[in-house]
């Protein structure tokens, strides 16, 4: 079993997935913040690899990552954070970004290193499942990394049948029609949408992401999911210069509003 | 056999690699572009407007002079003289059909120099649609008479602000808005860019280019098919629709002009061709200009209307397989070519057709060829450029 199928069987609810950009708010901060996440006692960390158009994201991660890009920020230097943090952490990392620099790196060469480094699995949001089937399935298969794909208030439950089916990671629920980080609160039409995909009972865990940003946001996702996803918010938390240790155990600290466990 | 396949590939090129949130459009736009367009009233609507509203057929002229001087037969399509002065205006017309056929109530677009950003705007206010144009905030600076135009037309400007704040970042943003706004909302994409079904629905739009050609070469010649065809390339909407026709006409050669800027190596270039390599731009896979960690670049230009990172899918396949040939051209041969047309022919054109004519400086012909230049745009939105370099033209300087 991969170390995210350990945390659905572990953890089935109540599982804090965070998102942060590689190489931001500095560029050695990975490890830094990635060891903070888990010590905070998030369950799950994806890890963004910044890229220069990222078409999904709002401002806030489109600036972390065009920050990132600037303090030199690579895939071949976030391998080596990676590899090291790895050695210190048994946390679920999994990786998201967008298509291109991965086909850059050798879409192979990328799938393999991740796995050599301890990346358990990816969210390409730009891959859609047609061409993962036809191009990518066997190598990522291949690697032994997961997938985890993402659906949408508009996606077809035909469709979500497919991308469960196809999802070995989780399903990344788009909690409403909009780029990252666009609104907070969640409306009643957002509750129905949660309920529909919650009926459908999907082989796949839930995540809900989008907009989810504060204590409320997290546990209203969490009635209707496995859990749920906060990248803007921590982003925003990380960006305001405070350390990154104190910056990551006041934010989740904020969202979790429960004793941090002690191992 | 030269067509897209229904999944929008030309060869290794094309595809639809867009986030989820898009799906539902992009997948509507592909089960029902064709359907639409083939429909006898769309046809009808479609081919009135271009008529009565567009100005065509654009006029194929013998260009005499410039015959004479390189020694052979050259054509000029001549699609500086649509209404709104470019090709772009076939392709707006086309798109705001469709978007009204799948009840679409607003419309977004891009643009760079502002050209499709006015095509745009022109036929939202002939169909009485609101109309939202993405730009870079430098471009809104550059090009501030085609922004005045637009808002006159009554569409809003809104400044792309994120990334290098030009031309892939107007349409980063125009994306992000079909994302948030994904029920009420048509993208008219400009060029023959993007997720697939946009590169085939924009180059059918600009294939009246092409079916014109053929039968006005009929009528001139004797033959529907010229020995070559030339056409400038950022996107390469003018390109595919002046190609459209031929692409499965081996004998018709196929030339594709990119801008190579300061010079292809110079490190401020646009000539995706020799620069670029496989990647996605824009929810395509094709080529593009990027570093090797896979960060898109900023391409240079002396035209607004050809510095795109990317080419077109079907551009990047006539290339790569050998059936288009690529010849890129400087800023200073574009701006000779433009200066060299004027007086020879009496016709200003753009600054992205430009690099058309200068190509005739370095490609191989024979003297019974018949060539035919896509005239795509007329050269007044660049006057202020062209009188910028006109003294240096003049004193041999350039």
């Amino acid at each position: 079993m991969s170390r995210l199928q350990q945390l659905f069987a572990r953890k089935p609810k109540d599982i804090l997935n965070v998102y942060f950009t590689a190489g931001y708010p500095a560029l050695h901060d990975t490890g830094k913040v990635i060891r903070a996440l888990d010590d905070a006692g998030v369950d799950l960390i994806e890890v963004g690899m910044p890229y220069s158009d990222p078409l999904a994201d709002g401002p806030t991660i489109q600036e972390s990552g065009q920050q990132a890009i600037q303090n030199g920020m690579t895939l071949p230097l976030l391998f080596e954070q990676i590899a090291e943090v790895r050695q210190h952490t048994d946390i679920p990392l999994v990786l998201m970004g967008y298509f291109n620099p991965v086909m850059q790196y050798g879409e192979q060469r990328f799938f393999d290193r991740c796995a050599e480094v301890g990346i358990d699995g990816l969210i390409l949001p730009d891959l859609p499942i047609y061409e993962y089937e036809n191009f990518y399935q066997e190598g990522i298969e291949k690697a032994g990394l997961d997938i985890s794909f993402l659906i949408t208030p508009q996606t077809s439950d035909e469709r979500i049948r497919q991308i469960d089916a196809l999802s070995t990671g989780f399903v990344y629920m788009v909690s409403n029609s909009a780029i990252t980080g666009a609104k907070s609160g969640i409306s009643e039409e957002q509750i129905a949408y949660f309920e529909r995909i919650r009926s459908m009972e999907l082989e796949s865990p839930r995540l809900i992401g989008f907009g989810i940003s504060s204590h409320e946001t997290f546990r209203t996702a969490c009635q209707y999911a496995n859990g749920a996803i906060i990248g803007s918010a921590y982003i925003r938390a990380l960006g305001k210069g405070q350390p990154v240790d104190e910056a990551t155990h006041q934010f989740v600290q904020q969202i979790l509003k429960t004793p941090i466990p002690q191992d | 056999m030269i067509a897209v396949d229904e999944r929008g590939y030309y060869g290794e090129f094309g595809g639809a690699y867009i986030p989820e949130m898009l799906y539902p459009n992009i997948e509507e736009l592909r089960q029902r572009y064709l359907e639409i367009m083939q429909e006898e009233t769309f046809q009808k609507e479609f081919h009135r407007l271009l008529r009565d509203y567009v100005g065509r057929p654009s006029p194929l002229y013998l260009a005499e002079r410039l015959s004479e001087h390189y020694n052979t037969n050259i054509y000029l399509k001549r699609e500086d003289l649509n209404h709104t002065g470019a090709h772009k205006i076939n392709n707006t017309i086309g798109q705001i059909l469709l978007a009204k056929r799948l009840g679409k109530k607003r419309i977004i677009a891009e643009t760079g120099a502002g050209q499709h950003g006015v095509a745009t705007a022109t036929v939202c206010a002939l169909m009485g649609m609101p109309c939202v144009v993405y730009m870079g905030a430098v471009d809104i600076k550059r090009q501030a008479p085609n922004v005045s135009r637009m808002r006159m037309l009554g569409a809003e400007v809104r400044p792309a602000e994120s990334g290098s704040r030009t031309l892939k970042d107007a349409t980063n943003e125009a994306i992000r808005d079909w994302i948030n706004n994904p029920v009420d909302t048509h993208y008219i994409i400009g060029s023959a860019v993007g997720p697939h079904p946009y590169p085939d629905m924009v180059a059918r739009f600009q294939s009246v280019i092409s079916e014109e050609m053929q039968w006005q070469l009929e009528e001139h010649t004797g033959s529907a098919k010229p020995n070559a065809v030339i056409a400038c390339v950022g996107g390469g909407s003018n390109a595919a629709g002046a190609y459209f026709h031929y692409l499965n006409e081996p004998d018709v050669r196929l030339i594709a002009v990119e801008a190579a800027g300061k010079g292809v190596h110079s490190g401020e270039s646009a000539a995706t061709s020799i620069l670029g390599t496989k990647g996605i731009i824009h929810g395509s896979r094709t080529l593009l200009m990027q570093t090797k960690d896979g960060q898109i670049v900023e391409p240079y230009s002396l035209s607004a209307g050809l510095d795109y990172p990317g080419i077109g899918p079907m551009h990047a396949h006539l290339i790569a397989s050998g059936r288009a040939e690529a010849i890129s051209i400087t800023d200073e041969d574009a701006l000779k070519a433009a200066y060299f047309l004027s007086k020879k022919e009496g016709i200003i054109p753009a600054l992205e057709t430009s690099h058309a004519f200068a190509a005739l400086d370095v490609m191989e012909y024979n003297s019974s060829d018949v060539i035919v230049i896509c005239l795509s745009g007329r050269g007044d939105k660049d006057l202020e450029t062209f009188i910028n370099h006109f003294d240096d033209y003049q004193n041999g300087a350039l």
